[in-house]
Order: C-alpha cells, then sequence, then structure tokens
C-alpha cells in the first residue's frame, strides 16, 4: 500500500508543472492523451491522402475510356487508396480512440507500456513514408513499375513489380509492428490497471471491443507480416513459396494474406461497434441491452471470424468440401454480428431518444451497416459468388460494411468526446450539416455500384463498357461532394479545438461511465488516485 | 493491489502477448508445409499432385475419340525484366481427343546481348491440367537467344480423352522467365 501512496504524491507533483513545451512534449510523449491525440492527427491526415487517391479514381471513372490515368496508374492508386485508409486512417484512428478513452474508461492513471506506447505512435509517420516512396518511386527513373496488383498484393503479379513494392513490403512491416506493440499494451493495461472492484464483466463494452480487437491484431498481423516477408524472400534471395516454376504455390499466397485479411474486417468493425455501445445508451437514456450477449457475440466473431478467410478466394478452384464449409462458416457469422445490431436495436427501443449528431450517426450506421451486411451474406453464396466475383457490386458491399462500419463508427466517436478532450462543445448545426452531406453523398456514391456491378462492370479496371456511364457519372458526382464534405469536419474539429462552448464534465445528460467523471478537459494526470466505483 | 504486483503482473501479460505474437509469425510459416500437407490428407489437388497425374495419364490416353472437339488457346507472358517476345504461331486449335499435335512459337531477344530464359507452364482451368500432356516442349529446359535472334520453337502436345466431359475448351499459358547468371556460364564455355 505504501507505494500506492507514494505514487499519488509523485501523480501530483506531474500535474503542478503540466505537460512539457514545445516539440518534446510530442517527440518524447509518454501520456497516453497526447498519443492519443497524435494518433487521431495522423489518422485524419491519412484520411485526406487516401480521400485524395479516391477522388483520382472516381474522376478517371466519370466517363469510360482513358482520360486522366493510365491503367498502371489507376490500379496502384487503387492499391494505395486502400493500404493508406485501412492501415492509414481506421486503425490509427481507432488507436487513438483506445489510448485516449481506455485509460479514462477504466480508471487507470495511464497506458501499462508508456515508452512502447511512444514507440507504436512514431513508427507510423515512418511507415507513412514508406507507404508514399512506394506510390512515388516509379515516377522516377529507373524507380520500376508501378504496384498494380491491388492492396491483396497477389502474386505472380507482385513478384514481377519493381522496387516500390520492396517499400510496400517494409511499410507494412512498420505498420505491423506499430499495430502489434498497441494493441499489447491495450491488453496488459486492461488486464492489470482496472479500477479496484472492477471486474472484466464491468468493463464499458468499448474496452472489450478494444480487448477482442487487440488480440485479433496479435493473432493475424504477425502472419500476414510472415506472407510479405515470404514475397520479399521470392523477389530477392530466390526462394520459391509462390513461384510455380520452384515447386511454389501463387494460391498460398491469397491463404495467408486472407488468414489476416478476414479477421482484419473485424479489427476494422468492432471498435466503432465499441463506440456505438457508449453513444446509444447516452442519447436513448437506458442502460445497453445485453451486456452479456454482446461480449459473448464478440468472442464468437473473433473465433468463427479467424476460420473463414477463404470465402475471398471462392473462384481459386477449392474442392466442393471446402468452398461449402468457407460458405457455412462465413453464413454463420452473421448471426453473432446481427445480435450485436439487435442488442442496439432494442437499448433504442422506447428511450427517451434525442438525436446529436453522434446519435444520428450511430443510428444511421445501423441501418446502412445491416445492409452492408445482407449484400455480405449474398457474397457468401458460393455459386452466387462466382458471379459477383471481382465486380463492382463488392466493391459497393465492402464500402457499405466499412464506411458505416468502422469510419463513420469514428466520426461519431470523435463529435461524442471532442468536448470531453477539448473542453469545448463543436458547432451542432455545422456537425448536423455534416452529418447529412456525408450520409446523403456516401449513399448516392455506392447504391449504383451495387447496380453497374451486377449488370457485369469488373473492378480494379480502369475502363468500362458505355453502358455504365450513367451510373458511374452519378457515382462520381456524389463521391466529390463525399470527399469534399471532410472538409467541413477538418473545419468542425479545428473551430472546436480553437473555442467554443465550454462542456460540462458530464457532457452529455444521459452519459454514464468513469470518463464523464473527470472535468473536461481532463487533467494531463488524471485517475492518479484509482476512483471508488459506486456499488 | 499493491505497485509491485501491478508490475509484475504487466510484466507477465506483456511476455506472454510478445511470445504470442512471435508465435504467429514462426504460424504464417509454418502454414508452408502445412498447406500442402492438408491437401495430401483430405485429397484436394495441391499443384505437385497435379503434375505427377500427368505422366499416368499419358501411358492411359492413346486411343482418339473421334466424337469430340477440344479447343486449345495459346498465351504467351514475358516477364519484364526479360527483354524477349514470345508469341505462338496459331493462337488456337481444335484437336480431338488423344490426337497429337504439333504448334511452333516464335522467340525473339529484343536486346543485343546474349539471354537464357525459361518458360513455365500453365493450364486453365486446372481440373485440365492432369489430362494435357506435352511430348516436346522447348519449357523442358533453358532456352538461350543470341542478341537479336529469332528462332521458331516446337510443341507437341496431346489431350486425353478421359477429359472430363464438361471441359470443351483450355488455355495453356505459358510465362517465361530470365534465368540470370546463365548467360555467364556459357561464356565461360
Amino acid at each position: 500500500m505504501t507505494t500506492t501512496t507514494l505514487d499519488y504524491g509523485h501523480g501530483h507533483e506531474h500535474e503542478d508543472h503540466g505537460p512539457p513545451r514545445g516539440l518534446k512534449r510530442w517527440l518524447f510523449s509518454t501520456n497516453h492523451k497526447d498519443i492519443g491525440t497524435m494518433y487521431l492527427v495522423f489518422a485524419l491526415t491519412m484520411l485526406f491522402a487516401g480521400g485524395a487517391s479516391a477522388m483520382l479514381i472516381r474522376a478517371e471513372l466519370f466517363m469510360p475510356g482513358l482520360q486522366l490515368l493510365d491503367p498502371d496508374l489507376y490500379n496502384n492508386l487503387v492499391t494505395n487508396h486502400a493500404l493508406i485508409m485501412i492501415f492509414g486512417a481506421v486503425m490509427p484512428a481507432a488507436a487513438g480512440l483506445a489510448n485516449w478513452m481506455i485509460p479514462l474508461m477504466i480508471g487507470a492513471p495511464d497506458m501499462a507500456l508508456p515508452r512502447m506506447n511512444n514507440l507504436s505512435v512514431w513508427i507510423l509517420p515512418a511507415a507513412a513514408l514508406m507507404l508514399l516512396l512506394s506510390f512515388v518511386v516509379p515516377f522516377f527513373p529507373g524507380g520500376g513499375t508501378q504496384i498494380n496488383t491491388g492492396w491483396t498484393l497477389y502474386p505472380p503479379l507482385s513478384l514481377q513489380v519493381g522496387m516500390s513494392m520492396d517499400f510496400l513490403i517494409f511499410a507494412i512491416h512498420l505498420l505491423g509492428i506499430s499495430s502489434v506493440l498497441a494493441s499489447i499494451n491495450i491488453i496488459v493495461t486492461i488486464f492489470n490497471m482496472r479500477a479496484p472492484g472492477m471486474r472484466m464483466m464491468e468493463m464499458p463494452i468499448f474496452v472489450w471491443t478494444w480487448l477482442v480487437t487487440a488480440f485479433l491484431l496479435i493473432l493475424v498481423v504477425p502472419v500476414l507480416a510472415g506472407g510479405v516477408t515470404m514475397l520479399l524472400f521470392d523477389r530477392h534471395f530466390g526462394t520459391s513459396f509462390f513461384t510455380a516454376a520452384g515447386g511454389g504455390d501463387p494460391v498460398l499466397f491469397q491463404h495467408l494474406f486472407w488468414f489476416f485479411g478476414h479477421p482484419e474486417v473485424y479489427i476494422l468493425i468492432l471498435p466503432s461497434f465499441g463506440v456505438l455501445a457508449s453513444i446509444i445508451p447516452t442519447f436513448a437514456r437506458k442502460p445497453l441491452f445485453g451486456y452479456k450477449s454482446l461480449v459473448g457475440a464478440m468472442i464468437a466473431i473473433m473465433a468463427i471470424g479467424m476460420v473463414v478467410w477463404a470465402h475471398h478466394q471462392y473462384t481459386v478452384g477449392m474442392s466442393l468440401g471446402a468452398v461449402s464449409y468457407f460458405m457455412i462458416g462465413t453464413i454463420i457469422i452473421s448471426i453473432p454480428v446481427g445480435l450485436m445490431v439487435f442488442n442496439y436495436m432494442a437499448t433504442m427501443w422506447r428511450g427517451s431518444m434525442t438525436f446529436e449528431t453522434p446519435m444520428l450517426f450511430a443510428v444511421a450506421i445501423l441501418l446502412m451497416f445491416s445492409f452492408g451486411g445482407l449484400t455480405g451474406i449474398m457474397l457468401a453464396v458460393v455459386p452466387a459468388d462466382m458471379q459477383y466475383h471481382d465486380s463492382m457490386f463488392v466493391v459497393a458491399h465492402f464500402h457499405y460494411v466499412l464506411l458505416p462500419g468502422a469510419v463513420f463508427g469514428l466520426f461519431a466517436g470523435v463529435f461524442y468526446w471532442l468536448p470531453k478532450w477539448t473542453g469545448n462543445m463543436y458547432d451542432e448545426r455545422l456537425a448536423k450539416i455534416f452529418f447529412w452531406t456525408n450520409v446523403i453523398s456516401f449513399n448516392i456514391t455506392f447504391f449504383p455500384q451495387h447496380f453497374i456491378g451486377l449488370a457485369g462492370m469488373p473492378r480494379r479496371i480502369v475502363d468500362y463498357n458505355v453502358m455504365f456511364t450513367e451510373f458511374n457519372v452519378i457515382s462520381s458526382l456524389a463521391a466529390f461532394v463525399f470527399g469534399l464534405s471532410h472538409l467541413l469536419l477538418l473545419y468542425i474539429i479545428i473551430k472546436t479545438v480553437r473555442g467554443g462552448k465550454k462542456a460540462e464534465a458530464r457532457v452529455w445528460e444521459g452519459a454514464k461511465g468513469l470518463e464523464w467523471e473527470l472535468p473536461s478537459p481532463p487533467p494531463f494526470h488524471s485517475w492518479t488516485t484509482a476512483p471508488q466505483l459506486a456499488r | 493491489m499493491s505497485g509491485a504486483t501491478t508490475a509484475r503482473g504487466k510484466r507477465r501479460t506483456l511476455i506472454l502477448l510478445a511470445a504470442l505474437a512471435l508465435g504467429m509469425f514462426g504460424f504464417g510459416f509454418a502454414l508452408v508445409p502445412l498447406y500442402g500437407l492438408l491437401c495430401e490428407v483430405t485429397g484436394i489437388q495441391s499443384v505437385e499432385r497435379r503434375a505427377n497425374q500427368t505422366a499416368a495419364d499419358v501411358a492411359s490416353a492413346t486411343a482418339i475419340d473421334q466424337g469430340r472437339w477440344v479447343t486449345v488457346k495459346l498465351d504467351a507472358t514475358v516477364h519484364p525484366d526479360l527483354p524477349w517476345t514470345l508469341v505462338p504461331m496459331e493462337r488456337r486449335l481444335r484437336v480431338r481427343p488423344g490426337e497429337s499435335r504439333q504448334v511452333r512459337f516464335v522467340a525473339e531477344n529484343l536486346s543485343g546481348r546474349e539471354i537464357t530464359g525459361q518458360a513455365i507452364p500453365t493450364v486453365a482451368p486446372w481440373q485440365a491440367t492432369g489430362f494435357f500432356s506435352k511430348m516436346e516442349c522447348f519449357c523442358f529446359t533453358q532456352q538461350t537467344l543470341a542478341g537479336g535472334e529469332t528462332r521458331e520453337m516446337p510443341l507437341v502436345f496431346s489431350v486425353s480423352p478421359d477429359l472430363p466431359a464438361g471441359i470443351d475448351s483450355l488455355t495453356l499459358s505459358y510465362n517465361v522467365l530470365r534465368i540470370p547468371g546463365a548467360e555467364r556460364v556459357t561464356a565461360a564455355r
């Protein structure tokens, strides 16, 4: 007990002199709030970088024929867009929320391993630089060919790409190391630093979602790292993991990739579902419906999600037994996912709901994510997938799952917690304008892609048949609105950081949880004495 | 909970998780043999098995099936490292199962230097792989072309009459790769 008292005194000492000044505060930071902020700023920057490549893709697809981009550059942009959005925007943003909120929610003074936390955030700019180099290197003389493989990096094509692929492999290694370190940190924090008396089954669902996500990351990211390492060996050291000429099998890479790639989908979605579990009870002013079943559903998603990867490769010629297994497994996942959606709806049922921006996002997410889930079941069915495979229908499907399921969830979380982080209320009117522009333009962008996909327009191809022109024009125009609407988000965030109506400690009327016991913004060092849980 | 216990707890969790991450990295590599083993045990055809089947099928497939046509399409892709072109003289031909046919490919070395390459064949759909046999093929050996040389290279093949009834068309596709260092060996000789 004596050590605890000492820690308390030590913490206060720090609180008095506040955070260090200048660049050192950020470079050497071990503070979970500063690191959380850095993650979020990095993610926002990457959102715009990935968004720029998406805008170029849509600009090229505005009309049939080749206008702006040559085919290799187009495919390089497709690769770049996916990798930046997944590894640069969504995963760091979710990690930023985790860094900010988990210690506040479980009553811990900081993350368990603060220096490792600093390492995992500062690897990201280096990784982003490598990713950027992989994109620009082919533009220089002797820079080799563009990465025209798509983010899945399938051999044999990925073995033939020039040196930019090596930059990309290195970037993936760095990003993987960063997220594995962050995950280890989060699990150690959750297991060891909960406020005295807080049992696992009393943690907020957001913390639970991140616990499951972190385990998924540790289980699958190293397998991807192994896969791209083999790719690197095949490219430079004469091994034949994937080259048929030397007895290897290119399909093996697809298995390694999707062993990571499918759980990755849940890695992207679960933290946002945790955000919803915080937002919906607050604005419905009712306790969360079915806490235990939510925890169970998440663990079920993690377990089943790890053994259904090959539904991404139905067309490679697996045996009937194998595809049947992967089809049934995939469809079974819709049960726990549906259960989570059902629990959120039941939480809203007969609640005293108000619709501030986070809640608007939450309701929209449930609707649009369910829609994406339904097209997912269509794709899970083997004979149907043989038709839909690699069509724009797939593009529409995964954007309906990942934008609402992951990105909008993060937006909702940012609006929900921004007053807590900055101490200022955001501009509700602007935020609502952002919500409606964002959601409506999103739907107009991606909804038509279902139809052109079913009508036979393939994805990852720069040109298309003239009969798809009208829907592509609609899709592109809405995409430009969608892309530009994020400038409004940026403006709202900057405006809130710089000032605004002061936020109270309990920002939202119905908000419950330890993070709302602290003032807004919370002190640089919070929970230096563990909170007493009310029983 | 005292500070020392928490520190010990943190270290233990950290070590376990780091071991898990390293273990999963190893598991990725372990999947290489495991994947082959799984195909072996469950009878899912692996690349190796498909290749071995060919020899057995060649022996059995002798009679010509006059009641059936199979379309064979030919295609070649040259690796960007290799300054060659490889073009089949006929792009598609109709054959009777069991009949042996000859086609020629034209290879040209666009560079001024002597270069060695190797063609790797693939048959699509893979279900047809075991029923397509090559009696003579330029892909059996490495090919060395002098600078600027153009050469016609033969392929003799047959399609087995046991080819599953559903398949009436197949594609033989060559991937030509550069064999680095092979030039130096020839030069030394």
